[in-house]
């Protein structure tokens, strides 16, 4: 999964998808390479898991190794401008982004193709070892890698046309460009990584790099033990244990039996997601986190949970 | 599973109705509305809450009520015993409620929202003669702009909900609302849409075209959008605008009555959330933002809350004694329980899973509080044991928040 050099991260919102990416990022560095992580979704919290400040297009290191930036299609597009039209003065280009941020905004595709474009971008002039995109929710993702294709079909001459072929081929590529599909042990979630590998598969030249599912909870009981905590419930055994602990023990059953109850039902999404998922993808698991905050800790959890998981 | 945070009991039926405030319910708020717009961030339960909240209206208060969604999720659809959803609206079968065992007063419908099926309806309605529709129904980029588009599913839910308002047919709409990058994209997309058509940069863009004749002002735009795109794929663009500029009258009007009716006080907005920090944190952003542009933020929904339980201080100091000396514990329960080693650690590991849920549950009730300081109305859902399959378990979601 590491090994590409551009990898579009994405999941149903809710899953948990921006701290995989910081996750997928800083694990990375960890392995010493020089990581750029991008944020395409307005909401800009990618910086949060690392705890740094908000981030810019212009990218920040955001902890040794990972640099973070957050996509900005006009400025994407007046970067695009300099360096492939040697346009002089960067203040034409102002008005001149304004009056094509709206054209963007109208014309299908072209946003898409700014975003992905500055990914193609930075992976050809080999900036960076690995950029890990924290792509946009499910669907919205298809449309993007699906852009430059697109456009090709609707363009017929002109910059954009050759511009467009490098980046079709790099996002074709599968020693470069992967996708990597984050889930959840709940019913939408998996409904929705199993439709979108699909759909990645039927309408994109993206090849699926893996899914990861977040959020796993842990199976409290083993072989046997769950007998014993049926029969902790027994009259004679709970009144033992209330005469041993107190009356807290109740919330402390109750406790265990919605643990039980929770791991029960999210396992049976897992299964369903094995089984409908397109065959030969790698699956990782990732644990549900117990903390009180999602700072760069957390971070750093999850990453120790995938090198596990990658068997690094 | 008892629900954590309800503010206790309500308070007892005084005598003079509204007299005391604290008993406003969403049950109330929907007797008085006829759109509700659920929203929220994904993942949330947005789409069951819409689902149950209407459930319940068309339960108690009846009427036609009519669920509107986005989401094509089976699992919603079976619940309300369809096939799928459609862009007609379906009535959801009588026997559903029956078999749920209650006797609703009034009728569910539902309807999902077909993006592409939606806009084809707008241009027939709007376009000046089947010439001009036909040729925008054509139109490589309408076709992209109408299927890809995001932004179009915005503004289309909206317009939809209007339609469907105007039409009367209903008495209550609940609608859930898209998936959007930014959750207040769609309370501006009536008015993007009308600031689009009535822009000076659209007409800018497309003179060229009409006239053949470049002005000082549009010549470098166009000898570098040229050298960009290619001249053919702007003629396309301009193409495209010259025929949707012949709906312009009717679509600006129609995205001005749109933003009339989500201003109406008859329709009122419900939040939606669970207690993680991203969701309520988009929660918040969302209420501000409703509160700026004067929409009625009727209610928030919190769902899938941990159970007051794993507060239970008692509880705590038990599950800290079970995790630290299982042993001590084990030794003073009967044999018959099972052999000390696996008792231990049965007493060990439920120790610390309380403890574990502890933390979140501590975290969630934290954010709760500094939610529920905005709203008249805060409701909480549980966790349920399982996913909501059926209309029985849509009800049983709806009684926890309706009342």
């Amino acid at each position: 999964m590491l090994d590409r050099k551009l990898i579009f991260v994405t999941g149903k919102g809710g899953v948990g998808k921006t701290s995989v990416a910081a996750a997928l990022g800083l694990l990375a560095a960890q392995r010493g390479k020089r990581v750029l992580v991008c944020e395409v979704d307005a909401k800009g919290n990618l910086a949060d898991f690392f705890e740094a400040k908000p981030n810019k297009f212009k990218p920040q290191e955001l902890t040794a190794g990972v640099y973070g930036m957050a996509m900005n299609t006009e400025e994407s597009l007046k970067e695009y401008l300099s360096l492939q039209l040697h346009l002089p003065l960067i203040a034409r280009v102002g008005p001149l982004a304004k009056s094509f941020d709206f054209v963007a905004n109208a014309a299908p595709g072209v946003k898409e193709i700014l975003t992905v474009g500055k990914f193609c971008y930075e992976v050809r002039e080999r900036n960076w070892d690995l950029v890990v995109v924290d792509a946009p929710a499910t669907g919205h993702v298809v449309a993007q890698l699906a852009a430059p294709q697109a456009i090709r079909e609707l363009v017929k001459v002109g910059l954009v046309r050759e511009q467009t072929q490098w980046m079709v081929e790099q996002l074709e590529d599968p020693a470069i460009t992967g996708a990597v599909l984050v889930s959840a042990p709940e019913e939408m979630p998996v409904t929705e990584t199993i439709e979108l590998a699909h759909r990645l598969v039927d309408e994109t030249e993206v090849s699926l790099a893996g899914v990861i599912v977040n959020k796993v909870l842990p199976e409290l009981f083993g072989r046997g033990e769950e007998e014993i905590f049926r029969s902790l419930q027994d009259p004679e055994a709970a009144a033992a244990l209330a005469g041993a602990v107190g009356t807290g023990i109740g919330p402390v059953l109750e406790g265990a039996q919605l643990a039980v109850t929770l791991r029960r039902s999210r396992a049976e999404h897992l299964v369903r997601l094995r089984k409908e998922l397109p065959p030969g993808l790698p699956l990782l698991y990732l644990p549900y986190l117990f903390t009180r905050t999602h700072g760069v800790r957390t971070t750093r959890a999850m990453a120790e949970a995938l090198s596990a998981e990658l068997g690094y | 599973m008892t629900s954590p945070v309800r503010p206790g009991p309500r308070a007892a039926p005084r005598s003079t109705l509204g007299a005391d405030d604290s008993v406003r319910s969403l049950e109330q708020l929907l007797a008085t509305r006829e759109i509700v717009i659920t929203c929220g961030s994904g993942g949330v339960g947005k789409t069951t809450t819409a689902a149950a909240a209407a459930a319940m209206a068309a339960t108690h208060l009846g009427g036609k009520v009519l669920v509107l969604t986005v989401d094509p999720a089976r699992r919603l659809a079976n619940a309300l015993g369809l096939e799928q959803f459609g862009n007609v609206e379906t009535r959801v079968p009588n026997e559903l409620f029956v078999q749920a065992g209650v006797e609703p007063r009034g009728e569910l419908w539902a309807a999902m929202l077909d993006t592409k099926e939606s806009w084809d309806t707008l241009v027939r309605t709007h376009a000046p003669d089947d010439k001009t529709r036909d040729a925008i129904l054509a139109n490589p980029l309408y076709q992209n702009i109408t299927g890809k588009f995001v932004q179009s599913h915005d503004y289309i839910a909206m317009e939809r909900l209007y339609e469907l308002h105007s039409s009367g047919r209903f008495d209550l709409i609940v609608v859930d609302t898209p998936p959007t990058r930014n959750a207040i994209d769609f309370l501006e997309a009536p008015e993007r849409m009308a600031d689009f058509f009535s822009s000076r940069l659209l007409r800018w863009l497309i003179a060229p075209y009409r006239s053949r004749m470049l002005t000082a002002a549009t010549k470098p735009f166009y000898s570098v959008a040229d050298r960009i795109l290619g001249s053919q794929f702007l003629q396309d663009i301009a193409e495209f605008f010259i025929l949707f500029q012949t709906m312009y009258d009717g679509f600006v009007e129609r995205a001005r009555a749109v933003e009339r009716t989500l201003e109406d006080r008859r329709t009122t907005f419900v939040v939606v959330s669970t207690l993680e920090a991203a969701p309520v944190h988009e929660a918040e952003f969302f209420i501000r933002a409703l509160k700026q542009r004067n929409f009625h933020l009727g209610a928030v929904v919190l769902n899938k809350v941990l159970p007051a339980y794993l507060l239970d201080p008692d509880g705590a100091e038990v599950a800290r004694q079970l995790s630290f000396d299982p042993a001590k514990v084990a030794a003073q329960l009967p044999s018959s329980v099972g052999e000390p080693e696996q008792v231990e650690r049965v007493l060990r590991e439920m120790g610390e899973s309380y403890l574990n849920y502890r933390v979140v549950a501590t975290r969630e009730a934290e954010q709760r509080a500094e939610l529920a300081s905005v709203p008249d109305i805060v409701c909480t859902a549980p966790f349920f044991d399982a996913d909501i399959f059926d209309l029985a378990g849509l009800l049983r979601m709806g009684e926890t928040i309706w009342r």
